[in-house]
């Protein structure tokens, strides 16, 4: 297999998916054959050939600074899972400082 | 009316057909947008197009419309259209037919529904699709698949599987869609109607849940080609909510009645016969000789690096869907995991691994591989460099050639269930669609007739923003096909 249950492991971490046991080995497998398939590109000669990021030409768009009404909290708010005091609710993320 | 038969039958119109008898006070826009409803209630249980319906407001909205007819009626007013629902609609639950999704209610509308509102037409609800548009059958779907209306055991292709069939089977005049690598023009030929992608940057993206940014584009599944054309007038256009839209060169005109004298076309000669079923390639070319017969000089064209077209965007739509979908993290809006959690990242992680299906986390994870360290320069460096190649070997296509063909799909609608348990088998259902997105290229799949009862499209590509050019081929391509087929839902109507 092109891709190792670790790696699936850790690509799944960085994705922060949780993949049950089971998971795992229908993944490896399936991800190793895209894999093989996707290989395929590293047959061409591509030392010289320019990056594509974008199909249309575009230039950076720029406009001026300007103040303009926004969304108001309330509805940007309105589809929050768990909302507290004007606020996202979310576990806590910063380690709470010893005194 | 288009075809023998069916007098009387409304399913029949095309949209420009409805506008000329509601124009003329033939018919009301309540009497066309009840004709749908009817028609939705007797068959959407079996055919599951439509996520959601909003029944009472097309209703009301039709009402309104007939109230106001005539003098000063938008231009596409009382027109019953479904929205493939990977487009937001402000009030009406959008979910990408995910879980992560299931009750997000929009704040907001996406700019291409906002415009089509605005010249008119009535929203009869939003249509199934696979997840966040990752698939080819809409058996992704977290909410259970379409079915085909030419045959209710097979798949109506995808991802727009639910506005396709919901065309197809009368239950919406036409449809808007979504194409990243082929989910406009593949559902529009698995189920017998036509699919337009426009060329990238002019129909805006903003609203339209994002999947893979460099690609994904907006478009119209209609009955005709000259149905396509209209929508697209009123969908093209540089918008300031998306900084990647343009201002189409042209004003997208509808096609005239005409031959396809001295139009060069090119058939794509590595995409035909190779992994293209027997009867398809057989519809295919009786399709081909009428339109040589019509005037169109017909010759081969190449496109030396198209077989590393599948390759190169399963690396990049996945790394850029890898990027998009990081968004749904259980914090803003959409699904977050029940219970307690120990962090932050636990609360990720469940989130993101329940609100997500299969396919989808299919493809994050092989966007973060791709993407990952030691591995990036290999893969999506790489992958943007096939990119380059295929953009030029169109470009040397287009120096011979007006415009390339090829079949839209290598087989005709498959049965369900058939392969979803190998994705790579899926993704090759794409193999004919996929590198016109990857130039960014605008391309249209007409019907070209039947093979075993089902429909074969035929795809027919241009150069960047030669939308005119490529309407007015598909409407004379489609007038000498002379494809007047219904699927038998329709047909049980006349």
């Amino acid at each position: 297999m092109l891709i190792s249950h670790d790696e699936v492991r850790y690509v799944a971490k960085l994705a922060r998916l949780k993949l049950e046991s089971g998971e795992l080995d229908r993944y490896a497998g399936q991800l190793s054959g895209i894999i093989n398939h996707i290989n395929k590109i590293s047959e061409l000669e591509l030392k010289h050939v320019e990056l594509t990021s974008h199909v249309i030409e575009l230039a950076n768009v720029f406009r001026e600074d300007q103040a303009r009404q926004s969304v108001s909290r309330e509805l940007a708010l309105a589809n929050g899972p768990e909302v507290e005091a004007g606020a996202f609710r979310v576990p806590q993320i910063l380690e709470a400082e010893e005194q | 009316m288009t075809a023998a038969g069916g007098k009387g039958n409304l399913l029949r119109l095309s949209a420009i057909e409805a506008l000329g008898l509601i124009g003329r006070q033939e018919l009301t826009a309540s009497a066309l947008t009840g004709a749908y409803l009817a028609q939705i209630n007797q068959h959407d249980n079996d055919v599951s197009a439509y996520l959601r319906l909003t029944a009472t407001e097309a209703q009301l909205e039709a009402a309104a419309f007939e109230a106001a007819a005539g003098e000063g009626a938008p231009p596409l007013a009382g027109l019953p259209t479904a929205i493939k629902d990977v487009l937001v609609t402000e009030g009406v639950i959008t979910t990408c037919a995910s879980r992560m999704l299931e009750n997000y209610n929009p704040i907001y509308t996406a700019t291409s529904v906002l415009k089509l509102r605005q010249a008119g037409i009535v929203m009869l609800g939003k249509t199934n699709m696979d997840e966040f548009a990752m698939g080819s059958s809409t058996e992704n779907s977290a909410f259970g698949p379409t079915r085909n209306p030419w045959d209710l055991g097979r798949v109506p292709g995808g991802s727009s599987g639910g506005s396709a069939a919901a065309v197809a089977a009368g239950e919406a005049i036409w449809a808007l869609g979504s194409d990243t690598g082929g989910s406009i023009r593949q559902p529009a030929a698995l189920c017998g109607v036509v699919g337009l992608k426009p060329t990238y940057g002019s129909v805006s993206r903003y609203g339209l849940v994002a999947f893979a940014s460099s690609f994904d584009q907006v478009g119209p599944i209609t009955k005709t080609v000259r149905d396509a054309a209209l929508m697209l007038k009123y969908l093209v256009g540089k918008d300031a909510n998306d900084s990647t839209s343009v201002e189409h060169p042209d004003e997208i005109a509808l096609p005239e009645d005409r031959d396809l004298a001295g139009v060069r076309i090119g058939i794509v000669r590595e995409l035909v016969g190779k992994g293209i079923d027997a009867e398809v390639m057989s519809v295919f070319n009786q399709a081909i000789k009428k339109m040589e017969a019509a005037g169109a000089l017909v010759s081969e064209a190449g496109l030396p690096h198209v077989e590393y077209a599948l390759p190169a965007y399963y690396i990049l739509a996945p790394a850029e869907a890898s990027a998009n979908l990081a968004r749904f993290d259980g914090v803003r809006y959409g699904l977050r995991a029940g219970g307690a959690h120990a962090d932050v990242t636990e609360m990720y992680e469940e989130t993101r691994s329940q609100g997500f299906g299969d396919e989808v986390k299919r493809r994050i994870m092989l966007g973060t591989y791709a993407l990952s360290s030691g591995y990036y320069e290999a893969y999506y460096g790489q992958a943007q460099k096939v990119r380059t190649l295929v953009v030029q070997d169109f470009a040397a296509a287009f120096a011979d050639a007006d415009l390339l063909v090829l079949p839209t799909a290598p087989t005709t609608a498959f049965k369900l269930g058939e392969k979803t348990g190998d994705p790579l088998t899926m993704y090759k259902s794409d193999i004919c669609t996929i590198p016109v997105n990857l130039a960014g290229l605008p391309a249209i799949s007409i019907p070209a007739g039947l093979a075993g009862g089902l429909p074969v499209g035929l795809q027919l590509i241009g150069p960047a923003f030669s939308e005119n050019l490529l309407l007015q081929a598909a409407h004379s391509a489609e007038s000498v096909i002379g494809f007047d087929k219904v699927s038998p839902l329709v047909k049980q109507a006349d």
